[in-house]
């Protein structure tokens, strides 16, 4: 994979923090930093000063993988005429209707 | 009048962190990148949010009628009993940092102490400064090491301002008949009880950052007896102008 172009500023991390409520690490934006621990400090001084958070990720962001736009078609557009991967295609039996 | 000692201990107290929250305001908007710029600014709110309750407790401790507001705004350079270090100018980032490594670990190892006071509610604020501090600490260091063993450039200013600054360092652990009573009351922590961890701590981190501990031993002092450098006075002049050309203004 090719190395995204050097700008001036420091390296990207993506932020994730997880919501007090306990529920699963979202995707909060991204920071600059020169090192883990110092993007784990911006991470929280930008985002998450207000109690935002119980919990922080950060991930530098050239390792993350992302799909493309040529993707779209093929990773995402067969679902549609196929109904039948869809829960709602089959009729519930009567036994489990209540829940 | 009971305790006279409280008033200008909690002076000491509020006044190092409205000035030192001051200078670092002064960052805000020229940070060298927008995320430490926010750090920065944030630290600042939280140092000035300290004084302000401190501030408000030696008003009360007065009884003088003052508020947190007429102490900030409404007193001149003589009268603030400040340490030197945090009133100096915010010069580079390397000076600003080192100032702030400095006072952050001194601010801990105090607050940690005076959550025990007998006074509750100087115990209370102290309670929610260690966390501040804490965080304080650990960002400062960690540029600290950042800048001390980063390139050559980064290097020599990060020494420069350990050099620079180290003589305004013993200040903070004068101890006089203010800070005696207030420890003997149980109400206050004796700084000079405070500086062999603030040492092992600031020689610890100065050795990862590649920095060398100076070992001068002529210390700058007058601050806690209301005797100034000239830079308080421009500082005061221009933080306390909008509160003094609109007393009693709101907003």
């Amino acid at each position: 994979m090719a190395e995204p172009v050097q700008d001036s500023q420091w390296p990207l991390w993506e932020v994730f923090l997880q919501p007090p409520k306990g529920e699963a690490h979202e995707h909060a934006g991204s920071v600059h930093a020169a090192t883990a621990e110092q993007a784990l400090q911006n991470a929280r001084d930008v985002y998450s000063r207000r109690g935002e958070a119980v919990s922080i990720w950060v991930v530098p962001s050239r390792s993350i993988t992302a799909s493309t736009p040529d993707d779209m078609g093929s990773f995402f557009d067969p679902g549609n005429d196929k109904p039948y991967r869809h829960p709602q295609f089959y009729k519930a039996p009567r036994g489990v209707r209540v829940f | 009048m009971a305790d006279s000692f409280l008033f200008p201990y909690l002076l000491r107290l509020a006044d190092d962190r409205l000035i030192l929250g001051h200078r670092l305001s002064e960052w805000c908007g020229h940070g060298p990148i927008l995320e430490e710029d926010i750090a920065l600014a944030n630290i600042a709110l939280d140092l000035i949010g300290e004084a302000t309750l401190f501030y408000k407790l030696a008003g009360e401790a007065e009884g003088q009628g003052r508020n947190e507001d007429g102490l900030a705004y409404f007193r001149d350079a003589v009268d603030f009993r400040n340490a030197l270090m945090v009133e100096l100018p915010k010069g580079d980032f390397g000076v600003t940092i080192v100032r702030q490594f400095f006072f952050s670990a001194y601010s801990l190892l105090q607050m940690e102490a005076l959550t025990k006071s007998s006074n509750a509610e100087l115990a209370g604020i102290a309670a929610k400064a260690v966390k501040e501090s804490r965080y304080h600490v650990r960002h400062s260091a960690q540029w600290v090491v950042t800048l001390g063993d980063g390139t050559e450039e980064s290097h020599k200013r990060a020494q420069r301002a350990v050099n620079d600054l180290w003589r305004y360092t013993g200040e903070l652990f004068l101890s006089d008949a203010i800070d005696q009573e207030a420890a003997k009351a149980g109400i206050g922590v004796d700084p000079s009880t405070l500086a062999d961890a603030w040492r092992t701590q600031v020689m610890e981190v100065l050795q990862r950052a590649t920095l060398t501990t100076p070992t001068v031993n002529y210390m700058q002092r007058g601050g806690r007896d209301g005797k100034h450098t000239e830079h308080l006075g421009h500082l005061l002049s221009e933080m306390q102008i909008v509160a003094r050309s609109h007393p009693g203004a709101s907003w």
